[in-house]
């Protein structure tokens, strides 16, 4: 397609198919709407006027809004420009990129385009978006704003200039089988919600019937809306897949639209391991990583938003063990538990109250029946606070908390004695300052005879003492795992 | 830093008010009101004068540090490099005292640090000292 191609001045369009796309999303509410229309009062010549005349203004909209909106990058920036009567330009610094998504609606997929995402940090108002791009402009579009521009050849390599590069070579992370997706969903609070509705109109078709069928009908809606909640869940998170890219993590999932979500490794924020009641007896473990940039639910939130994106929605501790020490380096600060007294101020979370810190990294753990690991980069550190409240003044403890960027994105050292919040407070403020000062390089680096080796990840014991042994750039780590559970330490 | 003007004037307030109130409703219910309108003054003030001396806050080499609270006592240390911008805001009771407050965001929303109660000449060298160190030391994200 000509206009696909970059035009005299480097702007370029969208996708020619893109209003096609666009209508067509609104296609299933048309019928919807007609088929309603026709049930209610047969057909109606007005009515089927009305909604044609919509259809045409609908389809002249996505027409002119096609004609209207072009993009083109410029140095080291991206500009979109759009709209016939309020043009709208944006200019989108590719430094301040935080994620690029790549999403693909049922139709967009049988069409062969798709959407492309880029989040920058602050509101969502500055989010860029560009629906619809053929599947190979978006790809490279993508690889494009997460690099930069494309590099000169290096001097040594042979690599002849204009020839496009070879693919980079992608390693799955971690990918989440159906089944157990299926049982996740299931062991989730709305599930539980949903028997106990079912137990109480069971109780009451028993005592009372007609209250029962009174119950059932004022219910229906709810029902509906949490059903409608699990299959979101699992149809957004089906067939999920973490893989390293080149130029940051990539995820991928989704049933009837698939999205590609691409974060570069210096953009995390915080990762976080969280472990529901429900799904304790079994091992499982969800992990998620906090990335600046406002998400759809929370764009009317203070300050500057955060996304919260799912790295393995579902997963033993072994996956998501590995996961973060792909992400973050390895982290294994020694965790210490609040003193004894703790237990009077938190009796639920007690237990599970942990935290520490080495020269890069915090970890924590808190949560009452979700236990909830979280590590925060010290690099990322927005402030440190210590807070006391009246009761812990009264048992002598303090919490001291790093905040990242976003709302509530932080390390919580919880229940800490006061001389030792202090002396954290201090070491924690001189270690950001000494992390923020060096700017270590990325935690992957990727030297081409790595990806000859084999790849990091649990591997059998070769010792034979345990299950499996952690394998890491070449060599045997010291941390090891029996079946699956938690991962414990033993040199080779 | 002028907090416990602020208390003053909250006491006199009451009193007044108390009066009228109580000058309606005969002598004995007038004692009364009047007690407890002094009783409760006293308490606010000491509770504003403590609180106003909670307020404390630090300019370090590399970060600034405030501390308030007397109930939950915070601390906060925020580094220069991270403030995304200072805020100067001034209400009518403060302009009043010719007070304000500087305020302090970072990309983190928990860690925003306010300073109230600031004379508007030391309110204003303290914007500027911050956005000047912010610039000099800026790690943004």
């Amino acid at each position: 397609m000509r206009s696909d191609l970059p035009g005299e001045d480097g702007w370029q369009r969208l996708h020619p198919l893109s209003p096609l796309t666009r209508v067509g999303r609104l296609v299933p509410i048309v019928v919807l709407t007609l088929v309603l229309a026709v049930g209610r009062h047969g057909s109606d010549r007005g009515q089927e006027i009305y909604i044609a005349v919509l259809g045409v203004a609908t389809v002249i909209f996505g027409l002119v809004n096609w004609l209207v909106t072009r993009w083109k990058i410029e140095g080291d920036t991206l500009r979109i420009e759009s709209g016939l009567l309020r043009r709208d330009s944006k200019r989108l610094p590719l430094a301040r990129i935080q994620a690029v998504d790549v999403v693909r609606p049922l139709l967009a997929r049988v069409l062969g385009v798709s959407e492309l995402r880029i989040r920058l940090a602050g509101s969502s108002s500055s989010d860029g978006r560009l629906a619809y791009l053929a599947e190979a402009t978006a790809t490279e579009l993508r690889e494009r704003l997460l690099n930069g521009p494309p590099q000169p050849a290096a001097p040594g390599t042979s690599s002849p200039t204009g020839a496009s590069l070879p693919a980079a070579p992608e390693h799955v992370m971690a990918s989440v089988a159906t089944g157990r997706l299926l049982g996740s969903v299931l062991l989730s609070g709305i599930t539980v919600v949903l028997l106990l509705i079912a137990l109480v109109l069971l109780v009451l078709a028993i005592a009372a019937p007609s209250t029962a069928a009174a119950a059932v009908g004022f219910l229906a809606v709810y029902i509906f809306s949490l059903g409608s909640g699990l299959w979101r869940q699992l149809s957004n998170q089906f067939h999920f897949e973490a893989v390293e890219a080149p130029e940051g993590i990539r995820v991928r999932r989704g049933l009837l639209q698939s999205v590609s979500e691409t974060i570069p490794y210096g953009r995390i924020q915080a990762v976080r391991k969280i472990e529901p009641l429900l799904w304790r007896p079994l091992g499982w473990c969800r992990l998620e990583v906090d990335i600046a940039g406002a998400s759809r639910k929370n764009q009317r939130g203070e300050g500057s938003g955060v996304a919260r994106k799912a790295l393995l929605p579902v997963g033993r501790h072994q996956d998501a063990w590995h996961l973060v020490d792909r992400l973050i380096g390895q982290t294994m600060p020694e965790m210490t538990a609040p003193p004894r007294r703790a237990w009077k101020k938190a009796p639920l979370s007690y237990h599970f109250l942990a935290a520490g810190h080495d020269a890069t990294h915090a970890e924590c753990v808190t949560g009452r029946l979700r236990k909830i690991t979280t590590w925060v980069p010290l690099e990322k550190s927005q402030s440190i606070r210590r807070v006391q409240g009246p009761v812990q003044r009264l048992l002598g403890l303090a919490t001291v908390h790093v905040d990242a960027a976003g709302k509530s994105t932080r390390a919580e050292f919880r229940d800490r004695a006061v001389g030792e919040a202090d002396r954290l407070v201090e070491e924690l403020t001189d270690l950001s300052r000494a992390a923020r000062e060096h700017r270590t390089k990325p935690p992957i680096e990727r030297s081409p005879d790595l990806e000859a080796a084999i790849p990091s990840g649990w591997y059998p014991d070769p010792s034979g003492r345990h299950t499996q042994r952690y394998w890491r750039d070449g060599a045997w780590t010291e941390h090891v795992s029996n079946d699956g559970g938690a991962t414990t330490v033993d040199t080779l | 830093m002028r907090r416990a003007q602020l208390g003053l004037v909250t006491v006199l307030v009451a009193l007044v008010v108390g009066l009228i109130f109580a000058a309606a409703l005969g002598a004995l219910a007038c004692v009364v009101s009047v007690l407890v309108v002094l009783i409760a003054g006293a308490l606010s003030s000491w509770f504003v004068r403590n609180r106003y001396r909670a307020w404390r806050y630090q300019e370090r080499h590399e970060d600034l540090i405030v501390a308030r609270g007397v109930m939950v006592q915070r601390l906060s240390v925020v580094p220069y490099g991270r403030m995304q911008f200072v805020e100067v805001t001034a209400g009518p009771i403060e302009r009043l005292f010719k007070l304000s407050t500087v305020k302090l965001h970072t990309a983190a929303a928990a860690s925003d640090a306010r300073i109230p109660g600031l004379e508007n000449s030391e309110s204003a060298r303290l914007r500027d000292r911050l956005t000047e160190l912010g610039e000099s030391k800026a790690a943004g994200m």
